[in-house]
């Protein structure tokens, strides 16, 4: 099942090359072979090179902090701070597919603030209880998530369009529906981030967000369906021919990042206590940096989503960080922005001097 | 003789083809129905003021639009042309503020050249250390908004701190007080001198060649890094100049509001205008038509008192009602509106 895009799939010249090598066998020992070996666990490991820098950076963003900074290295202010980077984690650990399918969701934070503003409604205006409407959130994200998809799938318009343009939509549909106030939560709904798991220290959102990475890991990559992923960004046309469902795939990625924005939304409703049509703003680039900082390629294809924990780990530190330094909340932007530029062209380099050994 | 009466009957059909096909007409269409539908609602709409303000604000779109064009051009996208609108803007308005620059146009010359810097380092970026441009942009954009409120300190530059003569360019134009200010004449000027470089320069062919495929254009030698450098320079030069406009047009210049979420508003005017987001297709004439129809979109709604929160639904609706259009259009007769 997993080798159908796998590089183990053995191509007619490589079949070749391998026959010739096994005659050459026959008389003197090829020089070939041993080399190969010798070289194959430092070209696995230059393989893995944009997480590994992404954990080169988390070491040393963590030394840094926690040397400079005495209040850094306390487990209960970094799990506290670290709550209000969960609703960013989990639209991230969808954002991954989307990208390793080739794609971008840009309406992802508008599909947030859209599922709570929708939700808050129905349950101020028509009184549904809260309980069913916390399973219909990600369902509501999930459909907002396949217009995307099915515009995308079936009208082959590029996603940066048709998600640029739904960004603004569900933005709007969201002002228009509850508009410039914010609509209250329930008391007893309000402030999961506080919860936490029973006899331990950690916060309930850190506990879904870590469920849902193991999931999401396991989906993406031991799955048809993360095979398929990845097979599309890849390269589309040869995943058409190869028989992967091509459109369903597409499709599939984008109901995905709409469900994780509408579990998003429900964790941001419950830790600010009310629903507003400007939440999440602009924090779809977060998304988008946790995931090219994880080692995504941009252009689809590869992806890891242990890569984005870490990346989304090193924005919580570099953050919480300047957060203790009294640095003001603008100039993360700073920090995020020349974090992602330094991470790539820093793999890039990394795998032009890997390309140099291996010739 | 023979030839051209042989010739002829095929090119009809192929000609309408075109003008169905174009971009440029259902705009039009589009645009016209907007003005006559609100100028009728509410008389308003077309008065002096009410003009000269959508001019003034689609001015400056058409500015910022026209760098966007040339980076989609090629294949590029440049997401940082909001923050490089404010970063320019913000350090220009600090040295009138603070009077190291008094000369308004000694100012704006500046600011273009600093734009031009910022959209040089994308264009490194790009060129020299192969940053997926969607990335590059992506991380300038934080980092120039950032550096907005450094030099900033986050406080803003008010009204009377800059130089007199700017908050003029919004009002007063070539014909007295009319409905053409300045502005809106600098924006004119912009974007015809990118359509005599799109469509008559060796330059232009070179963009559209880079966009359309880059390695033929490699292989016919065209130096493809130094086109790409080049669209980048060229738009950061333009949010150089939309941030002067921007501060000519609101009087103040607020780290955090100016230039904010305009590289989407380009980056969409460039699509319904029909630049093709895959490179290699697109008129500046669309993009101009694009630009004049979001705007007057916004504009229309506000005048007709609907609010805010619709007119962000409808822009989202008109982008994709054109490029939906354009997908149809493009399985129908195959291929989308011509370069």
């Amino acid at each position: 099942m997993m080798f159908l895009i796998g590089d183990e799939i053995p191509s007619p010249a490589a079949a070749q090359t391998r026959s010739t090598v096994a005659s050459a066998d026959a008389e003197p020992a090829p020089p070939a072979l041993p080399l190969t070996h010798a070289g194959a666990l430092p070209r696995a490991l230059l393989s893995a090179t944009p997480e590994l820098m992404s954990v080169a950076l988390l070491i040393t963003a963590f030394t840094v902090a926690a040397t400079t900074l005495p209040m850094f290295l306390d487990a209960r202010y970094l799990l506290d701070r670290s709550t209000v980077y969960m609703e960013v984690g989990i639209m991230a650990l969808a954002m991954t597919f989307v990208i390793a399918a080739g794609h971008i969701d840009l309406s992802c934070a508008a599909i947030l603030a859209l599922t709570g503003a929708l939700t808050m409604k129905l349950h101020a205006t028509l009184g549904l209880p809260m309980l069913p409407l916390l399973l219909l959130a990600p369902l509501i994200g999930g459909a907002l998530g396949a217009v995307n998809g099915v515009v995308v799938a079936r009208l082959g318009i590029p996603s940066l369009v048709v998600t640029l343009a739904t960004m603004a939509g569900y933005r709007g549909l969201a002002q228009a529906l509850i508009g410039d106030h914010s609509l209250p939560v329930p008391a007893a709904y309000a402030g999961f981030d506080d919860v936490l798991l029973a006899g331990t220290a950690l916060p309930m959102p850190v506990v879904l967000f870590v469920a849902l990475a193991i999931v999401l890991a396991l989906v993406l990559h031991k799955t048809l369906f993360g095979a398929y992923v990845l097979a599309l960004g890849t390269n589309g046309e040869a995943a058409r021919y190869a028989g992967i469902p091509v459109g369903r795939t597409a499709a599939g990625v984008f109901i995905l990042s709409g469900l994780a924005a509408g579990i998003g939304a429900m964790m941001m409703c419950s830790r600010f206590a009310f629903a507003r049509w400007d939440h999440a703003m602009g924090l779809e680039l977060d998304v988008i940096t946790a995931v090219v900082l994880g080692g995504a390629s941009i252009f689809g294809g590869r992806a890891t989503i242990i890569g984005t924990v870490v990346a989304l780990l090193l924005i919580g530190v570099v953050q919480s960080a300047m957060g203790l330094a009294n640095v003001d909340g603008e100039y993360q932007a700073t920090a995020n922005g020349a974090l992602l530029i330094f991470a790539v062209i820093a793999s890039n380099l990394a795998a032009r001097l890997q390309g140099r050994q291996t010739r | 003789m023979e030839s051209t009466v042989v010739s002829q009957p095929p090119m009809l059909p192929a000609a309408m083809r075109r003008v169905i096909a174009a971009r440029e007409l259902p705009i039009l269409i589009v645009l016209v129905l907007i003005v006559a539908f609100t100028a009728v609602t509410e008389p308003r709409f077309l008065s002096t003021d009410s003009t000269r303000s959508i001019l003034v604000s689609i001015a400056l779109l058409v500015v910022l639009a026209m760098g966007e064009t040339l980076v989609l051009l090629t294949r590029g996208v440049d997401v940082s042309i909001g923050s490089m609108t404010g970063l320019a803007g913000m350090t220009i308005g600090i040295l009138f503020r603070d009077q190291y620059v008094e000369n308004v146009y000694l100012g704006t010359l500046l600011g273009i050249l600093l734009g031009a810097a910022l959209g040089a380092v994308n264009g490194l970026l790009v060129t020299l250390c192969r940053v997926p441009p969607i990335i590059a942009t992506l991380g300038t954009m934080g980092v120039y908004r950032g550096l907005t409120f450094v030099v900033s300190a986050g406080r803003q530059v008010d009204e009377y701190q800059l130089p007199p003569g700017l908050a003029g360019w919004s009002v007063r134009g070539p014909f007295g007080q009319g409905v053409v200010p300045w502005v809106v004449v600098a924006a004119l000027g912009v974007a015809g001198m990118t359509a005599v470089l799109l469509r008559f320069t060796r330059i232009g062919r070179r963009v559209y060649a880079v966009g359309g495929n880059p390695e033929a254009a490699r292989l016919r030698g065209i130096a493809v890094g130094r086109v790409t450098f080049g669209v980048y320079v060229f738009s950061g030069a333009t949010a150089g100049l939309a941030g002067m406009l921007y501060a000519s047009r609101l009087g103040a210049i607020n780290p955090e509001a100016i230039g904010s979420g305009m590289e989407l508003m380009a980056i969409a005017a460039c699509v319904v205008g029909g630049v093709s987001i895959f490179g290699g297709s697109g008129t500046v004439l669309g993009v101009l038509l694009g630009c004049l129809l979001l705007g007057t979109i916004e504009t229309a709604l506000a005048v007709l008192g609907v609010a805010d929160a619709w007119q962000k639904v409808a822009y989202g609706g008109a982008i994709l009602l054109a490029v939906v259009a354009d997908g149809i259009a493009a399985r129908r007769w195959g291929g989308s509106s011509s370069a």
